[in-house]
């Protein structure tokens, strides 16, 4: 036996060494530089598009390294695409704020790689280790980042609890990794699927404690405790990161790992994301109701949208998964969007963040409102804008599967929810005007314009992301 | 010119206009003039380019005509476009009502012109392509994106009660509608397209067809609106703007009866057969519930609200008879309940300008000082109650006759409607403008100004000229209804052949 250890290919995991070293590097120089925020911002910015262009120019087809542990394939172009892309919005969106409050720190962009890197390993993670090194990668940096307003007592709290909660997932996880592994005897992904056969209950007990790892990460019921208080205690640019980026790698996880893993035992974890999915529904569009402070509302918003995308999991088809990659483009969409608006919530005394500090906002801002009444109607899902396409897609998969009470509770839930977004377009428009907002930071104006632009269009040409998900989907099965 | 798409042209003029007026700058006067003055060309144009539709139009074919077709949505649908004689007359009605809701609004509206211009073309947009998508995703774009418009248009400037009435209306259709959108979708994974005419040649096995047709029920139910679910309209009646109620009423409420004619009856059959018998009953307590409830109302508008849901019940009663009397019955009620409603509520919107109130009580006498307006609310009040002579009484008798060849009770409990209709329309009619003009306030109000007469004008000679002449609308639609209820009776034939062995048929003389 030779102790020589072969090389793993590295091509396919360029992106994420790129942004490891690129994270590093920048490290140094603010370490080592005055007033380096600037260039630091920038520099990550670029690494973050560059890294998204290498992910969009490795050879195609299906690469796996590092002993089977790592995967590239459609599916992760696709996520991780999304992933990066949402990265550098918030990037973009933390310039201004960071100079307006004070909050020049140059580790935010760096932490935000650093997570960023998890999140592209946890996108193409192929067995258990795997999975949990990006998670734990990813989720380190997102715990220091809520905590990065060192003086605000809101933040540090949001921190704490971010961190204390998600060691508490991270542990079941774990756990039920071990016990995967334990009656299965792999940790990789595909061996577990050769090895699971027709499941038993050791194995589906282990399946739990990994969903429920899962489900914390992507603040679904009943794991999603954590999401108003760090989405409301967190400055608000890193919540905008929180809302977007981490999510869409966690769904992808949350995908990838029971339909490569546990294919044969589908029926028995559909029926746990199933009631995942309602829950999770139900609670967004009810708990919402009742929300003052719009990023608390907007964490009950996500709680609901994950529900949605979960749908198409709990569908367990090609078609499905397809729903949920969609759902997840538009949905960074029109969080981003969202947020920029959200960040353009200025007044005289400082950022507000009541949902009655919009009020009139058609008359002082009508560009403003005009696109943030756009991000209200696709979040609640009516057409023509995106939001109903992200939900067509899941429900026509529900469909598909035949789970149609799962469809049917979905549906009545999103009516639901479209009582609350109405009500921020009612604040907006229909109500006398409050105290106006100070003049809209470019770069705010740009993240906004896209992505209205986007949701708004989405119907002409819906066929780049719906045609990239399908083929991102087929790569799964 | 055969080539030219003239129907997503008709369909998408009018964004041409949203463009333009979002692209004036201030709010001055100057401004608001523009704006109003772009949103009327750009409604004349749509409507003088939807002309040409009726020009080209054969309407002896049953088929779709002015057909686009072009892949969309990455191979899941395709937008498809075309009309047919039973959609024609509902996209004329739309581009005609236009240009005058905006005349209408000409000086009422002062505040935040340019939005609502904006939000009325953008709903011409998504009314005329829901009268034309010939694909269930597209038409369901269409249909539930009008609701995004008109939830501003009630909630920004309509009366003291608009939050609540805006809420109500986008909140109940929206319910209705996504119970349609999951049945669209069981029928993408039955016939594997969302093409309608592809769709209409399909079979759906019998017992989908029942849950399919409930749920695209519970939409149309709701937009007609049908008894019960027809709260939410005198609510958004009343508070919406004069223009919203004329739209609301005009248009909004026929993609209900037009959903039914275009989905409910040539998809499902079966279950079209089964369920008659519960649109009958709800139609029938819709004719007269409401207008018993109409008879009580103090509010102008509320008033003529219940009135469209009663009219509208003699629609579906009509629809549901499955005989060509009452098919073409439900579609001439449909325009001429669209003409003569709009005309309605344009004339509580001449006196509202004036009084700023609505209540039945605070007029009385009006004929001593406003002679035209009595007239002009003579012609429209007599059309309502459907009275020979005007559009109203074509409609309402076709409709009758076509339900008393299958069932005799419910339409004769319609024909007391008939009648409740006359007391209500006559009451209202008697209170406001005649009697003694006692009222201070009302001595000095003004006769029709210039631009209502030019408002009203097209509406009096269209709701007489349909009800000496209804030719034209019954023969656009002629084809296509015949060839409904052949493909009805086709589907249909075995089972209702086994239905009459135990009764022989009526004959009714032609």
């Amino acid at each position: 036996m030779s102790p020589i250890v072969e090389m793993p290919a590295l091509l396919p995991a360029l992106p994420e060494i790129l942004l490891v070293v690129g994270a590093m590097a920048l490290l140094m120089v603010g370490a080592y530089r005055e007033n380096s925020v600037q260039l630091v911002n920038g520099c990550a910015f670029a690494l973050l598009v560059l890294a998204a262009l290498v992910v969009y120019a490795l050879p195609s087809g299906r690469i796996v390294t590092f002993g089977g542990g790592f995967v590239l394939d459609d599916f992760a172009r696709v996520l991780k695409i999304l992933t990066l892309a949402g990265s550098a919005a918030t990037i973009a969106l933390a310039r201004d704020y960071q100079a307006a409050e004070r909050q020049e720190k140059f580790e935010f962009a760096i932490l935000i790689l650093l997570s960023t890197t998890g999140m592209l390993m946890l996108i193409s993670a192929a067995d258990l280790i795997a999975l949990y090194l990006g998670l734990e990668l990813m989720s380190l940096a997102l715990y220091v980042v809520a905590a990065s307003n060192r003086d605000s007592i809101r933040s540090t709290e949001a921190g704490l609890k971010y961190f204390v909660l998600g060691a508490l997932s991270s542990g079941m996880l774990l756990y039920g990794a071990s016990l995967i592994y334990g009656f299965t005897g792999t940790v990789n992904f595909a061996g577990i699927a050769k090895a699971a056969g027709q499941g038993g209950l050791g194995l589906t007990f282990g399946l739990v404690f990994l969903f429920a790892g899962f489900c914390f990460k992507v603040s679904a019921v009943p794991f999603h405790m954590w999401t108003p208080d760090v989405y409301e205690g967190a400055p608000t640019p890193v919540t905008a990161f929180f809302a977007s980026a981490p999510k869409i790698a966690a769904i992808a996880i949350f995908v990838r790992a029971p339909i490569t893993a546990f294919p044969e035992i589908t029926p028995q974890w559909q029926q746990i994301v199933v009631f995942v999915s309602i829950a999770s529904m139900v609670l967004g569009a009810f708990a919402a109701i009742g929300q003052r402070n719009i990023k608390r509302l907007m964490a009950y918003s996500a709680i609901g949208h994950m529900g949605f995308a979960l749908i198409g999991l709990a569908a367990a088809t090609p078609e499905g998964v397809q729903g949920v990659i969609v759902y997840m483009g538009i949905y960074l969409a029109m969080t981003l969007g969202t947020f920029a608006c959200i960040l353009s919530m200025r007044t005289s005394h400082g950022l507000v963040e009541n949902i009655s500090d919009l009020a009139g906002l058609a008359r002082t801002k009508p560009g403003m409102a005009f696109f943030l009444a756009t991000m209200m109607f696709s979040l609640a899902g009516i057409p023509p804008l995106a939001g109903f396409f992200a939900k067509y897609f899941v429900f026509l998969a529900a469909i598909k599967a035949g789970l149609y009470a799962l469809a049917v509770i979905g549906v009545l839930a999103s009516v639901v929810g479209a009582y609350y977004y109405l009500l921020i377009v009612k604040v907006m428009y229909f109500d006398e005007a409050a105290e106006p907002f100070e003049r809209m930071p470019g770069l705010l104006k740009v993240v906004t314009g896209v992505t209205g632009i986007f949701v708004l269009l989405f119907f002409v040409y819906p066929a780049p992301l719906v045609s990239a998900a399908a083929a991102a989907a087929k790569s799964l099965f | 010119m055969a080539s030219w798409p003239i129907l997503s042209i008709t369909t998408f003029l009018p964004i041409l206009g949203v463009l333009w007026i979002s692209a004036l700058q201030g709010d001055d006067e100057h401004t608001r003039r523009n704006a109003r003055w772009a949103a009327l060309w750009t409604t004349l144009v749509t409507f003088a380019v939807s002309l040409v539709l009726v020009w080209r139009f054969d309407p002896a074919s049953p088929e779709f005509q002015f057909e686009e077709k072009t892949s969309w949505l990455g191979g899941f649908s395709t937008y498809h476009m075309g009309v047919d004689g039973i959609s024609l007359p509902f996209v004329i009605l739309t581009t005609g009502l236009m240009p005058l809701c905006i005349i209408a609004s000409w000086e009422v509206i002062q505040t935040r012109v340019k939005e609502y211009m904006i939000a009325f073309l953008a709903l011409e947009t998504l009314m005329v392509g829901t009268f034309s998508a010939l694909d269930l995703v597209l038409f369901y774009l269409f249909f539930e994106g009008g609701l995004i418009p008109m939830f501003l248009i009630i909630g920004v400037w309509g009366g003291p009660r608009r939050v609540y009435a805006s809420f109500k209306f986008f909140l109940y259709t929206l319910l209705g509608s996504v119970l349609m959108l999951l049945a669209i979708m069981a029928m993408y994974w039955q016939a594997n397209t969302t093409d309608i005419p592809a769709l209409m040649k399909y079979a759906f096995p019998q017992g989908m067809q029942t849950w399919l047709w409930l749920a695209f029920f519970a939409s149309f139910a709701v937009k007609m609106p049908m008894w019960p679910v027809h709260t939410w309209l005198p609510d958004a009646h009343v508070e919406a703007p004069t223009a919203g109620s004329v739209i609301l009423a005009a248009i909004l409420l026929k993609m209900g009866g037009y959903g039914f004619l275009r989905f409910s009856v040539p998809m499902f059959p079966h279950a079209s057969m089964d369920l008659a018998p519960l649109i009958f009953t709800l139609s029938v307590v819709a004719v007269i519930y409401t207008s018993l409830v109409a008879l009580v109302q103090e509010d102008m508008k509320k008033l003529i609200a219940y009135s469209s849901v009663a009219h509208m019940g003699f629609v579906t009663m009509g629809i549901f008879a499955l005989t060509a009397q009452g098919v073409a019955g439900g579609i001439f009620q449909m325009i001429s309940h669209g003409i003569v409603s709009a005309a309605l509520f344009l004339c509580v919107g001449v006196v509202y300008d004036r009084m700023h109130t609505r209540e039945i009580a605070a007029y009385g006498g009006l004929v001593n000082n406003m002679p035209l307006y009595a007239v002009v609310f003579m012609v429209f009040t007599l059309a309502n109650v459907g009275l020979p002579g005007t559009s109203g009484f074509i409609g309402e008798f076709l409709a009758l006759i076509g339900t008393f060849r299958v069932n005799i009770p419910v339409a004769t409990l319609a024909t007391v409607g008939v009648i409740l209709s006359a007391c209500y329309a006559l009451w209202l009619y008697r209170k406001v403008i005649f009697g003694v003009l006692e009222k201070p306030a009302l001595v000095a109000l003004r006769d029709l100004g210039r631009r209502e007469i030019l408002v009203f004008a097209p509406l009096v000679i269209l709701t007489i000229l349909f009800g000496v002449y209804p030719k034209p609308v019954l023969d656009m639609s002629a084809a296509s209804v015949a060839q409904l209820l052949e493909n009805y009776q086709a589907a249909v034939g075995p089972k209702k052949a086994a239905m009459d062995v135990s009764r022989p048929p009526l004959t009714v003389a032609k």
